[in-house]
């Protein structure tokens, strides 16, 4: 539609087109990042199905329900579709919702490439999920994929193989269109200083994908040559080496996890400082920690392999440069408390789910820090103390940051309010819910209770039972955000275009929902 | 001016969903193909032609609009912008097979040994294994292999692709200078060196698996040479292929000294590759 020089006629009309056709060629960003959202939706309740397998089989000792094969199948599987169907692609759908019309763009740079950004992902997905139904099942290895223990599993896991390779296709897309935007699109006036900080925390994020998303697609290559085309990178017998799978893996891997949490501290630094009335404390100071934080990611990943057999100085190494992320990571939490300090606050439900945020990712911080003690991982390392910690750091923490923003932003998109009430139930329920979960796991595993297991000794037996309870409460309430957000698209009271008292950015200034094409005008930036 | 003027916001991309549909049959086939089924093959072509015919049509489709005169300055810097972004994520992807190259070397070749913490692991598991490079580990897997020399078809591949860097950049000159036959015969030039190059890794390839029995499965030698080697092999031929279309364009009067991305984009990836190769030459053949 927006050519200078035309040569299609018919697509003079500044509407969607109808039918499903809209939905396959679309190259809005806004029926994009609706995609994205979707499709994470429905993948974070494929994986949370998969969850609530792991919590039935764990809620007593013994094997009740699954064989242990199709446990290990269900962990594998949860984790892969969890972080590479829902949380990564949600935040690209927030990204591509937002992040042209935060900087005033007219769309994303790439569009078309856009598109086929996402429309990888239900292929990929599907040819993952598929494996279930051949011969071995599913992978079953852990979604860490260590040789040679992978190498052994059935039909599946050359279909695993490359529906990792083409999510990472679709991440390195994505990623490049999102720095391409925010480096070209940006309407005059907006710095790179003035941007909202999930404008920030995405650009680095973006890199960060870039260059971590090769590495995996390096790391599964050398698998599938492994286990079909008799290379021996992960075989000692020809020279090779199963830690180096380690060392590559988590060169990816703990990148990964910032990629999984960085746009989730933008979404916080907005909604904070809307709800407390103030701006943003330390902006600058948020930039330049999110810069650290990524970097440091690069030089801290074996300390997840702190007791696979490493030199003395590198476990040394990468126990103080993995302590040092919490000195930014501190500046972070400080700076959001301080945005807080005498604010005028009120607690609607994305205030609710951000200040969850802060003080329950906090905490799985600080069991990060435990886990970074070389000598004490000794004994947390593979336990369910580890479970705990990541759940915190990825549930309590990203997804919900990802809450929030539906929360915050769903009157935007929709132009309807959700029902406060049922956002707070679903917020409260929640929270008990989730802390009930994951929090008696710390005690489990520093009882030594390992992970990826369908059974245990009888002695966890209570703390599973309460961990499994609130599992179902919490993956029930899910069901119950799944309600609400289908309630709110289809009615509900007209949102303003401001929606929240406090807000600021580019996003508050156009209709709610936004037109088709969002700033046929270039805005001003103050 | 209104933003939706300026700048090209496309509509109804239909090539998208199938590139998509020819991924998934390219790359479900090549799997179904390593769990032995015999009808995967046929799935992989159809998935492959595709692809083909994606890229035709994509590609078509952005070369039409450019040459219309579509594109302003500010397209044209989110190409530029993108393909750099690209480069720099094959450059990662190779940097895992340099990585694990010298993860071998340094590390776990030097353990397997026995120095370091790997006393027990000598002494046990691998005794009297000694660390010397070229290696295919303790198990010698793959038996007796020769190693591939620096000095015969690499050094004058080297010679080939360093040249073609120079050829190129004298197209590129020709072409904002607005000399089309220097710009055709420059591309020409490249085009022919790249495809040399790409037969001559062939020729090796096959000195190696037929005359030094060194193969995919000789230890990690054999292993890092072939992945290395064949991936960058791989990234010349597409290179050398996005030249063909850049000569193809260039005869057809294509390109202006104002308005030529796609020229400089495979340019960036030729000199790309042949960076790659360099790293390939010292570490990998040489020492």
């Amino acid at each position: 539609m927006a050519t200078v020089i035309d040569t299609h006629d018919d697509h003079h009309d500044h509407g969607p087109a109808s039918g499903l056709m809209r939905w396959v060629t679309t190259t809005n960003h806004k029926d994009i990042g609706t995609l994205y959202l979707l499709f994470s939706l429905i993948m974070f309740m494929v994986g949370g199905a998969m969850a609530m397998v792991i919590r039935l089989e764990l809620f007593q000792p013994g094997l009740q329900f699954v064989d242990p094969s199709f446990f290990n199948q269900m962990t594998t599987v949860h984790a892969l579709v969890m972080i590479f169907g829902a949380v990564m692609p949600a935040f690209v759908g927030l990204a591509n919702w937002m992040l042209p019309i935060m900087v005033g763009g007219p769309d994303m740079a790439l569009p078309r490439m856009n598109n086929w950004s996402f429309w990888i992902l239900p292929f990929a997905f599907a040819m993952l999920l598929g494996t279930f139904f051949m011969d071995g099942g599913a992978p079953a290895g852990g979604w860490t994929i260590y040789p040679p223990l992978v190498l052994q599993g059935g039909d599946g896991f050359p279909f695993m193989i490359f529906a990792i390779h083409m999510m990472g296709i679709s991440s390195v897309m994505g990623a490049i269109n999102v720095i391409v935007t925010i480096l070209n699109m940006r309407a005059p006036g907006m710095t790179l200083m003035k941007m909202p900080l999930f404008v920030w925390t995405w650009f680095i994020t973006a890199y960060l994908l870039i260059a971590v998303m090769p590495v995996l697609a390096g790391a599964v290559t050398m698998l599938l040559t492994d286990k079909f085309f008799a290379t021996t990178f992960f075989n000692a017998a020809g020279g090779g080496d199963p830690v180096l799978f380690q060392h590559i893996f988590w060169f990816f891997g703990h990148p990964e996890v910032y990629i999984l949490i960085l746009p989730a501290f933008g979404i916080v630094s907005q909604i904070i400082p809307t709800f407390a009335r103030k701006p943003l404390f330390g902006y600058s100071s948020m930039v330049y920690a999110t810069s650290s934080i990524a970097f440091l990611s690069f030089i801290v990943w074996a300390h997840h392999m702190f007791t696979v057999g490493m030199p003395l100085q590198g476990e040394l190494f990468f126990m103080y440069a993995t302590m040092l992320i919490a000195v930014p990571t501190g500046v972070k939490v400080f700076n959001w408390i301080s945005t807080m300090w005498k604010g005028s606050m009120t607690f609607e439900t994305p205030m609710l789910f951000a200040i969850g945020f802060v003080i329950m990712f906090t905490i799985g911080g600080f069991s990060g820090l435990m886990l970074a003690i070389a000598p004490a991982d000794f004994q947390y390392h593979d336990t369910y103390f580890v479970v705990a910690h990541f759940h915190y750091v990825l549930v309590t923490g990203a997804i919900y940051a990802i809450m929030a923003s539906v929360y915050y932003w769903i009157p935007k998109w929709t132009g309807h309010m959700y029902s406060e009430k049922m956002g707070q139930w679903h917020f409260w329920i929640s929270t008990v819910s989730v802390n009930v979960l994951f929090f008696p796991q710390h005690f489990l595993g520093l009882a030594g209770m390992p992970r990826r297991i369908p059974d245990y000794s009888v002695q966890f037996a209570e703390f599973n039972m309460w961990s499994s309870i609130g599992g179902f409460v919490f993956g029930l309430s899910q069901v119950f955000f799944c309600y609400i957000v289908y309630k709110t698209i289809k009615g509900g009271e007209k949102a303003t275009d401001q929606v929240w008292e406090g807000a600021e950015g580019l996003e508050w200034t156009l209709s709610s929902p936004p037109p088709y094409h969002s700033f046929t005008e270039a805005p001003e930036v103050k | 001016m209104s933003l939706e003027h300026a700048y090209y916001i496309p509509h109804d991309a239909k090539w998208p969903i199938v590139g998509s549909i020819g991924l998934t049959l390219l790359l479900g086939g090549f799997a179904a193909q390593l769990n032995g089924s015999s009808a995967a093959g046929m799935a992989m072509l159809v998935g492959f032609l595709v692809l083909v015919y994606m890229m035709f049509g994509w590609f078509g489709e952005v070369i039409d609009e450019s040459e219309a005169g579509t594109y302003t300055k500010l397209e044209d810097v989110s190409f530029r912008m993108g393909m750099a972004w690209f480069i720099f994520s094959e450059v990662m992807f190779f940097a895992v097979f340099f990585g694990a190259l010298y993860y071998i070397r340094i590390f776990s070749l030097p353990w397997l040994s026995g120095e370091g913490a790997g006393v027990a692991t000598q002494e046990f598991l691998w005794k009297g294994f000694e660390n010397v490079w070229p290696s295919n580990g303790p198990a010698s897997v793959g038996g007796e292999y020769e190693k591939m020399g620096p000095w015969g078809l690499p050094a004058i591949n080297t010679l080939i692709l360093l040249t073609s860097g120079v050829t190129v950049t004298w197209a590129h000159w020709g072409l904002v200078a607005n000399k089309r036959k220097q710009l055709i015969m420059g591309l020409a030039a490249t085009v022919l060196l790249g495809f040399i190059f790409v037969g001559l890794q062939a020729l090796e390839y096959s000195h190696g698996y037929n005359e030094l029995n060194l193969t995919l499965g000789s230890g990690v030698y054999g292993s890092t040479f072939y992945m290395l080697t064949g991936f960058h092999g791989f990234h010349v031929t597409v290179g050398a292929i996005m030249l063909t279309v850049m000569l193809y364009r260039s005869m057809k009067g294509h390109f202006t000294p104002e308005n030529h991305f796609a020229f400089e984009a495979a340019a960036w990836y030729w000199h790309f590759v042949d960076v790659v190769w360099l790293g390939l030459f010292i570490f990998v053949y040489w020492l």
